[in-house]
């Protein structure tokens, strides 16, 4: 009996409390760094597309959102011809991030991309590209990997050691 | 004492009782989110009045489903008949000084007879929805209301006692030197746990028991017949607001302001103690229920009308 009471008299209390709610659009919610948001394709620092289309987002993503189809530039850099994420497949698993090898395509704190029409939630190479870096500002694939492009040799490669001759008997 | 314009004043209540009901909907929605450390809804209109129109609009716009297997005149009759019910009962509700339908002189067993054949309305849409959650619920309802119904009456005689006439205006004249809660504490009390049943509000929803029975008695209905059981819900919460303040409170009584302000005031006060109640409480078992109701509130009951009685007869 007397408990029914208290717990009367502490939910009464519970008016003068902090409201727990966000006025979500007046009011923006801290979203963490790492939140897995809206999905973009970063560029190296000097402005280069860094996805080398290798696939491997396409094959990690749960439910097959995403589509590219690689193509080679003048230099031998592998870069998509398209990339195109449909978002109203995309689940924000992060899975894709996790298996990208150059950093290239990254989820962001953003989930503003509501939209009337489906078909306006496929977005495109053109709409998924941003200009800097993202989350990983100094890394350039093509200057660590050994691979051979245009402009750099093999060996060339940051802490890369020049290769071995194989047709010469020095040390 | 009739009012001067008794026209007027049965429009004045049943528009004020509907609306009332009506705004309840905005209210109970408020104040739950108020003791939830929520905000409600706050973003149609100023404060988010307009939610009530939008809700009147969502629900006139829905489609109005008549199951096929369903009794289908009684399953149409039975919304109809809690409204009815509960708006007969605002017929013998005295607001303010001469502002009253019908001064029956037994207006108080009028209420009561009202209110009991309101569950008529719950047993028939439980009845003829034809479905088994339905059933239980309308089961329980009969069950529930008519046990809660007796010492819901036993614990108002004691104020019939006191004042000495079943009219209601009569009751209220007579509390002009004291409120009968003072008095009649354990009925007020009694009354209120009653009350609370005989409304089917949360601690006592178990007629609806949504985590139970789907949604009770009316699992089967859909717009503006699910719209009718819940403004007739929500006039039940006026009324026995209205009929708490004006039995125990002294209704329209009060210092300064005119008769009826204090009315609204105390009857919004009730209101607001019965969503508190509902924001706090959980249900109980149905066993528990039953129990309670015949095991102690009514010996309670009887005991409060035995003291009363015996009170007036010494000191009077």
């Amino acid at each position: 009996m007397f408990s029914i009471l208290r717990t009367i008299w502490y939910v009464f209390l519970h008016a003068f409390q902090k409201r727990i709610t966000v006025q979500y659009p007046e009011q923006k919610p801290y979203l963490a760094p790492r939140y897995r948001g809206r999905i973009v394709l970063s560029r190296d620092p000097d402005g280069g597309e860094r996805c080398v289309a290798c696939n491997l987002c396409a094959v990690a993503c749960p439910v097959g959102c995403i589509a590219l189809q690689a193509t080679e530039d003048e230099n031998g850099r592998r870069y998509p011809e398209f990339f195109r994420i449909n978002f109203s497949r995309c689940i924000f698993c992060g899975y894709c991030e996790e298996a990208c090898p150059t950093y290239a395509i990254q989820l962001t704190p953003d989930f503003e991309m509501g939209e009337f029409h489906r078909k306006n939630l496929v977005y495109e190479k053109k709409d998924l590209l941003i200009d800097g870096p993202g989350k990983h500002p100094g890394y350039n694939f093509w200057r660590i990997a050994g691979v051979q492009i245009g402009g750099k040799r093999k060996g060339e490669a940051a802490h890369e050691a020049p290769p071995v001759d194989v047709r010469s008997l020095l040390p | 004492m009739t009012s001067p314009y008794p026209l007027l004043s049965i429009l004045g209540i049943v528009i004020g009782a509907l609306t009332i009901a009506a705004s309840l909907i905005y209210v109970e929605r408020r104040l739950l989110a108020l003791w939830q450390d929520r905000y409600g809804p706050n973003r149609t209109g100023p404060f988010g009045l307009l939610q009530v129109v939008a809700d009147a609009i969502k629900i006139f716009m829905k489609e109005d489903w008549v199951a096929p297997f369903a009794d289908k005149p009684v399953f149409i009759l039975a919304p109809a008949v809690i409204f009815v019910t509960v708006l007969m009962s605002f017929a013998v509700l005295p607001v303010a000084p001469g502002i009253i339908v019908s001064d029956l002189n037994i207006g108080l067993l009028f209420f009561l007879a009202m209110s009991s054949l309101g569950v008529y309305s719950v047993v028939l849409a439980g009845w003829s929805s034809d479905n088994k959650y339905a059933l239980l619920g309308g089961m329980r309802a009969a069950a529930q209301m008519l046990s809660y119904e007796v010492f819901m009456g036993l614990s108002l005689m004691g104020v019939v006692i006191l004042a000495g006439s079943f009219s209601l205006p009569a009751i209220v004249e007579a509390q002009r030197h004291m409120w009968f809660v003072i008095p009649q504490f354990p009925g007020f009390v009694l009354f209120l746990i009653a009350g609370l049943a005989e409304t089917r509000r949360i601690p006592f929803d178990l007629p609806e028991a949504e985590s139970e029975l789907v949604a009770g008695y009316h699992s089967e209905y859909s717009g503006m017949k699910f719209g009718m059981f819940f403004v007739g819900e929500y006039m039940g919460i006026t009324l026995i607001s209205g009929m708490i303040s004006v039995l125990f409170f002294g209704g329209w009584l009060g210092p300064v302001l005119p008769g009826l302000v204090w009315f609204l005031i105390k009857t919004f006060f009730f209101i607001s103690l019965f969503i508190l109640l509902r924001a706090a409480l959980p249900r109980p078992r149905f066993d528990q229920l039953m129990s309670w109701g015949w095991k102690v509130m009514l010996p309670l009951a009887l005991v409060n009308v035995l003291l009363a009685g015996a009170a007036v007869l010494l000191w009077r």
